[in-house]
């Protein structure tokens, strides 16, 4: 035997590797596992991705408010691979946020929450919590001026819960107001607190995964039934099994390297986001906006009715965890999902739900635009009397933030190109001085001359 | 008690209930002083972060400008630092208001946090329209809800006039509940 065989032999009778280590990455695993099983190790290996990039980070990142923001232009522009470091931690977040989806989804979709493994699920969502938090916990990080308005909308988002709600805003803001506290005690949720919770909660959920072994492919007609099932799985993974190691698992090796390629390129040719002004709550031009996989959450909020929001701040994600906790609850029965229409049909929705949520954010109609510039001559098609001094008003009195004309100006009220032809200048009057739900009345703000010039240029506004 | 205790590697039988055995006592004995000693290090550690529940600090006067730089009729951005802030919050200690001077005598200061979820107003002068950033609220000049989703009036932080200096009083950041 060489002598690296003897130390190696030593090594091995001391700690235990082959008696313990061995068998666990060996263990038998169902033969036609397909390339959907890999989603669970994505997300692992991109929640490993983000401790390591993290701790890296945490080399250079100061977390006090009135550093860190000093501390974050360093990292992306002068520390050596900071720039690659900061890339990778913002889009292996997005990796983790799309890969748990997809984790989620898929065992929904194939039954792998029933009988034996509805604790696997349990904890499975007690992750997807902790995720979303770490997500929102870590992009506060980024202090810079977003930062500072995300944390105080999320306060006032949390104060709308009834009894509490005053004293949860307080907690988040740590104090009465931002401060000295705020932004550390976000770095030690982000940091300590919210991933002693996903260590946790990933050791026994991959505990579960050893334990119950990785499920098999569901088939049509063969129903879950807890008296047999153990016996059967068991018999099938003697007779057909293969180790998880190599057989099974390098699927899901390659996955997880492709996905941090992925992560890395991205890091590489995109680069982080930019840093925004600095976190000074005194600079009002801003327009905050949560990171993208958030971003759902702001479209909700513009366009549910005002009168419901209190309530669906409290029941929306109180449903959600009942409904997300109860699903193992039909723990037996058919897996596949070609017998489960319901299971495909909430998938569905909610991926339709979310994704229209995010298009719309991204476009935020419902957002005055601050950068409208005035009307130019040749879209007023005058220079002088009162149809330009219409198109000036237009502007001055703010308008042109929520109106459209001719491509320039917002989105948040009707376009008024062609208003000229819809609506006589009675019922122009009548609207600009009563204004509507969404539009401020003008009464108050215009005098009769105004008035009449303003007309004078809408009736002008018609189709050429 | 004794007929559900698990077997041991030593159970010798059903024991008759009554005095406390050295096996019951030690169980007892270690759990009791591994509480005791969550407690003690658990009692500060959750203290400390709940701490932003016990910490009041007293609001202060802040002075924001003569009150000859501000014309009758005008919104102005004021800014000033926070009550007390800690010596390292940076930038992060200031805080805006609109100060708004109706006449001669009459100042108000608005909180800058829109009523629906805190975004930052902006002033349009021409306009004398505050509009919100995020989902589209709109206030008058007096502060009332113009349009939009926020379901109260812009909050006014007290004001008043000293020395020739207007001073407003640090304010919680107004939470809509």
């Amino acid at each position: 035997m060489s002598r690296l065989e003897g130390a190696w032999r030593w090594i091995d009778d001391r700690l235990g590797v082959s008696d313990v280590i061995w068998p666990v990455l060996t263990h038998l695993a169902p033969r036609d596992a397909r390339w959907y099983y890999v989603f669970g190790t994505a997300t692992l290996t991109a929640f490993m991705l983000q401790v390591v990039t993290g701790i890296a980070l945490a080399l250079s990142y100061i977390p006090s408010t009135s550093e860190a923001y000093d501390t974050l232009q360093f990292i992306t522009h002068q520390a050596p691979f900071g720039h690659i470091l900061r890339g990778m931690h913002f889009f292996g977040a997005s990796a983790m946020m799309v890969m748990i989806g997809a984790h989620m989804a898929q065992t929904f979709l194939m039954g792998a929450y029933k009988y034996p493994r509805e604790m696997n699920w349990i904890t499975g969502v007690a992750l997807f919590a902790v995720t979303i938090v770490m997500a929102f916990t870590g992009q506060l990080l980024r202090w810079d001026q977003t930062a500072v308005w995300s944390i105080l909308v999320s306060a006032e988002i949390v104060g709308r819960i009834p009894v509490v709600g005053g004293a949860l805003a307080r907690f988040l803001l740590a104090g009465d107001t931002w401060g000295g506290q705020t932004l550390s005690r976000f770095f030690s949720f982000h940091v300590f607190w919210i991933p002693a919770l996903v260590f946790t909660f990933i050791g026994v959920h991959v505990w579960l995964v050893v334990r119950h072994g990785i499920s098999e492919p569901p088939k049509v007609g063969d129903p879950v039934d807890p008296r047999t099932y153990r016996a059967r799985y068991h018999e099938m993974m003697r007779q057909e099994g293969v180790p998880f190691f190599p057989d099974a698992a390098w699927r899901d090796a390659t996955f997880a390297v492709g996905l941090i390629t992925v992560v890395a390129l991205l890091a590489f040719f995109v680069g982080p986001p930019e840093l925004g002004k600095l976190p000074d709550p005194a600079l009002l031009a801003t327009a905050p906006r949560p990171d993208w996989y958030l971003l759902w959450t702001f479209s909700l909020f513009a366009l549910l009715p005002p009168s419901w929001e209190n309530y669906f701040i409290v029941i929306g994600p109180s449903i959600a965890a009942i409904v997300l906790l109860l699903i193992p609850l039909w723990n037996r029965g058919e897996r596949s999902p070609t017998r489960r229409p319901w299971a495909i049909a909430s998938v569905v929705a909610i991926c339709l739900m979310v994704g229209s949520l995010w298009i719309a954010g991204i476009r935020s109609p419902w957002s005055p635009d601050f950068t409208a510039v005035p009307l130019p001559p040749a879209v007023v098609g005058a220079t002088a009397g009162p149809v330009d001094a219409g198109a000036h008003l237009f502007y001055d009195k703010g308008c042109e933030f929520c109106h459209t004309i001719a491509g320039h100006g917002g989105q948040r009220g009707p376009d008024l190109t062609s208003v000229g032809d819809r609506l006589t200048p009675a019922q122009m009057t009548w609207r600009i001085l009563n204004g509507g739900t969404n539009m401020p009345a003008f009464a108050g703000n215009l005098t009769p001359e105004q008035l009449d010039a303003l007309i004078a240029f809408l009736k002008s506004r018609t189709a050429r | 008690m004794s007929a559900d205790r698990p077997r041991g590697p030593c159970a010798s039988g059903p024991r008759p209930p009554g005095l406390l055995n050295r096996k019951d006592f030690l169980a007892k004995l270690t759990i009791g002083v591994s509480v005791v000693g969550a407690a003690i290090i658990g009692i500060p550690f959750v203290g400390f972060l709940l701490a932003p529940f016990f910490d009041r600090r007293p609001q202060e006067w802040r002075a924001v400008g003569p009150v000859e730089g501000f014309r009758i009729g005008t919104t102005t951005r004021v800014s000033f630092i926070d009550a007390s802030p800690l010596p390292w919050a940076g930038v992060v200690a200031h805080t805006a208001a609109w100060l708004r001077r109706d006449t001669t005598d009459s100042f108000i200061a608005f909180s800058v946090n829109c009523t629906h979820f805190g975004c930052p107003v902006q002033w349009l002068p021409d306009a004398e329209l505050f509009m919100c950033p995020c989902h589209g609220g709109v206030y008058y000049a007096d502060g009332d809800v113009a349009a939009g989703p926020p379901p109260r009036p812009l909050p006014r932080y007290p004001v008043r006039v000293r020395n020739g200096q207007v001073e407003i009083r640090t304010s919680p950041i107004p939470i809509t509940t």
